[in-house]
């Protein structure tokens, strides 16, 4: 590690440190939340979390928390999931895999855009 | 840097390392890998955070899920259910002690409901051994703030302003210690941490070292700033292993990016750190002692003045604050001094943080704003008392505090209102105490403490406690006679006025409060030679004999029913109880609540076995035998009133002789 020289280094320094911690503080953030039933995890709930997990990484979107729920009881419909973006209606996505996952990421999280075609439920 | 979608926080404070936590991380991990979830949840060491008694305990962030009294073999569960299914492992959540309702999250925790934490700011919710995290938390940028923008004379204007006064014990006004010590003369100055933390049953200066050292680094910094002081020592000791290496750990990570040592952020000031460990004597928490043990010299005090301020390590200036002084110190600096003002009382000010422990639902570490009351502490942070028990006293202050008696539990807890009770907020020691608690045995432990750690430089102490002790004993031992209360409260009084260090000064506190509250148990046991509370053992055979209004020997009767010998039983009851049937009814039975085998499991039911005893020679006789009188002594006796206590008199007269007739009263 270099020394930090300088009060602007210090500053710039945080910046990057708080990635490290962020995780932890919960306030207005957009929550993902992805049905890991044992339904969910037969029709590839785990895959679908892990391209969520890497899309975050990949676009280094902060502000993000991929949490899990249990079995909703519309098995039929998994994997599902959840995406409660504040001043969003929370949007329940159904038949989703990598690809889909991906696209919510990016229209959904990032871009604010709710995708009707794949949309189960919306509550406002 | 790389995504994690779940922090899992397990607390390394030494109280949750000496419950397992070690081996609950280890499990963890493995099932982490097991599962293959290493590249998604990321474990965490913390700090403590300050429910101690519900460890190992762990946090699982982004939900802010706690798990408690979690063991190795619980973690397969919480990987495979939590972290991979996403679902909460529900035997292992905290249950309220009462209503046993599941409180999952942190924020719904009764416990951290009333606190307000400043000191133990980030204590539970960062790694103490990356300073990566510290920095994120705000870290260091007080000192940058400092060093960057403030003089070192608007540096104690803000802690002036903030009213913080030192959390040792003594209260002295941080901003005034501070102002001394930049004005008194002298090139070479020195900052100077005590961390010889030694109260019986506190532990607030171990969890701020071992949760967030770096807080007090920070602030030692600032301090050398304000002083002019260019080498800190902090004093910590030895029994706090943990504490010693996550200071060092952290003093070498503030070395290496630059935040301790020359020319600190660009700015041209030096400061560095080292460390002493202290051998673990209670007298090294006086400040003149622990000088002279950094000094390298026997750990014994010396007359002040002159004060450390103008005299202290090697002769030279040296401030000297204790941990959770130096850890408020940080917030104060970036929110300002009218922040820290604006919490707590109007001469209190701030926060402190409390160990809380003894009998009370919720032991822990608590930080509350000053001014709290004592039942809210208590009775809504901690819980209550466990068992349905009334709470008879808390001690606050440990060996130089006093204790508050129930009829004060509305009283704010600040510098002042604790004064005027006799007791001290000292470092920070809150013990609750219970109905089982005996007062003369209490004050009895901390003059045994003081009289074994007090250094023997000054005669009052050495001597004085020692004679304190030895009326204590005797009184415990039943051998207490009149005059003893006012020889205890004589010696108290030479002692404080004339020992030679705090330590000796305030060792009489515990005898002084608790003969001002509870004389009247020291009376019990010098006059009646009897331990109200049953814990004096050579005072009574039993517990729930001793506590029977009656005095009934419950263990022999008892013993009489286990071999089946119900008449003698019955008999042995009515030889202090002429009413067995009837109290083995309606009695209030406060031996089953002194019931030793109640701290195994349950009390035995002695109300219960003395009616069935009762009920069996009832049955045995259709009615109860009648007894024969005793020798007639040729005396008459009449009895007004025939209630419980004159058909009670009526019958051990008429036992004793006599001849008594009854009278009702009216």
């Amino acid at each position: 590690m270099k020394k930090i020289e300088s009060v602007d280094e210090l500053m710039k320094f945080k910046e990057t440190a708080l990635e490290k911690i962020k995780e932890r503080q919960t306030s207005g953030k957009t929550t993902i939340v992805v049905g890991m039933g044992t339904c969910g995890i037969t029709a590839g709930a785990r895959e679908v979390m892990m391209a969520i997990i890497d899309e975050i990484e990949k676009r280094s979107i902060s502000d993000v928390i991929v949490t899990q729920a249990g079995c909703a009881g519309m098995c039929q419909h998994e994997p599902m999931l959840e995406v409660i973006k504040p001043g969003m209606p929370q949007v329940i996505y159904g038949h989703l895999d990598e690809d889909k996952a991906r696209r919510i990421v990016l229209e959904h999280v990032i871009n604010g855009r709710v995708i009707g075609e794949w949309a189960l439920v919306q509550r406002d | 840097m790389h995504y994690y979608r779940a922090h899992v926080l397990v607390c390394m404070g030494s109280g949750c390392v000496l419950s397992g936590a070690r081996a609950v991380k280890e499990a963890l991990s493995e099932g982490i890998k097991e599962h293959k979830l290493e590249e998604e949840v990321q474990i965490i060491e913390t700090g403590c955070m300050g429910l101690c008694d519900l460890g190992p305990r762990l946090v699982i962030y982004p939900e802010g899920v706690v798990y408690c009294r979690v063991k190795a073999e619980d973690a397969a569960e919480i990987v495979s259910e939590h972290l991979l299914k996403g679902r909460i492992v529900d035997r292992l959540i905290y249950r309220d002690p009462e209503t046993q309702k599941p409180v999952p999250l942190m924020k719904d925790f009764p416990f951290l409901s009333k606190q307000f934490k400043i000191a133990l700011r980030n204590a539970g919710f960062i790694n103490p051994e990356d300073i990566e995290e510290y920095i994120a938390s705000e870290g260091y940028s007080a000192l940058a703030k400092v060093l960057s923008t403030m003089s070192p004379e608007e540096v104690i204007d803000e802690v002036k302003k903030s009213g913080l006064r030192g959390r040792g014990g003594a209260g002295f006004p941080t901003g005034l210690k501070w102002e001394f010590t930049a004005k008194a003369r002298g090139t070479q100055k020195y900052v100077v941490c005590n961390g010889d933390e030694g109260d019986p049953g506190a532990f607030m200066d171990r969890s701020v070292l071992e949760g967030d050292p770096h807080s007090v680094i920070e602030a030692m910094a600032i301090a050398g700033y304000a002083v002019g002081a260019a080498q800190g020592y902090i004093y910590v000791r030895a029994e706090y292993p943990l504490a010693v290496e996550r200071l060092r750990h952290a003093i070498s990570q503030a070395r290496e990016y630059g935040l301790l040592g020359e020319d600190i952020l660009g700015t041209g000031f030096n400061f560095d750190i080292n460390i002493r460990v202290g051998a673990g004597a209670f007298v090294c928490g006086e400040e003149t002692a622990l000088l002279a043990s950094i000094e390298g010299r026997r750990g014994e005090p010396r007359p002040r003045p002159p004060f450390p301020a103008n005299e202290g390590l090697w002769g030279k200036p040296t401030l000297i604050n204790n941990v959770e002084t130096y850890a408020s110190i940080p917030p104060i600096i970036l929110k300002g001094g009218e922040w820290y003002a604006s919490i707590g009382t109007e001469k209190s000010k701030g926060t402190k943080v409390f160990a809380l422990t003894g009998k009370v639902n919720n032991t822990g570490l608590i930080e509350v704003p000053m001014g709290i009351s004592l039942g809210e502490i208590i009775f809504d942070i901690g819980g209550g008392i466990p068992n349905n028990k009334k709470f008879k006293a808390a001690q606050t202050g440990g060996p130089s505090g006093g204790c508050i008696p129930a009829q004060y539990l509305n009283v704010g807890v600040d510098y002042e209102s604790l004064a005027e009770l006799g007791a001290i907020v000292g470092s920070g020691g809150l013990i609750v105490m219970d109905e089982d608690t005996c007062m003369v045995d209490l004050a009895k432990f901390f003059t045994e403490f003081c009289q074994e750690e007090s250094c023997g430089k000054c005669a009052p102490c050495r001597i004085g406690t020692k004679r304190m002790l030895e009326i204590l004993e005797r009184i415990t031992n039943g051998e207490g006679k009149e005059g003893d209360i006012e020889a205890l409260e004589e010696l108290c009084r030479y002692i404080k006025n004339t020992a030679l260090c705090g330590l000796g000064q305030t060792a009489p506190n515990p005898v002084l409060s608790t003969i001002r509250y509870f004389r009247h148990e020291y009376e019990a046991h010098i006059r009646d030679k009897r331990c109200p509370a049953s814990v004096c053992a050579s005072l009574f055979d039993s517990p729930c004999q001793n506590t029977c209004p009656a005095g009934v020997d419950v263990p022999i009767y008892l013993d009489h029913i286990r071999n089946g010998r119900f008449l003698e039983a019955y008999m042995e009851v009515k030889r202090e109880n002429p009413f067995p049937a009837v109290c083995g009814r309606v009695c209030h039975h406060p031996c089953e609540a002194k019931c030793r085998r109640a701290q195994l499991d349950d009390p035995l039911a002695i109300r219960t076995l003395k009616r069935f005893a009762a009920d069996w020679v009832y049955k045995q006789n259709n009615g109860f035998p009648v007894e024969p009188p005793g020798v007639a002594t040729g005396k008459q006796v009449a009895v007004i009133g025939s209630g419980p206590a004159g058909l009670t008199a009526a019958y051990y007269l008429a036992k004793a002789g006599h001849r008594v007739t009854g009278a009702p009263a009216r």
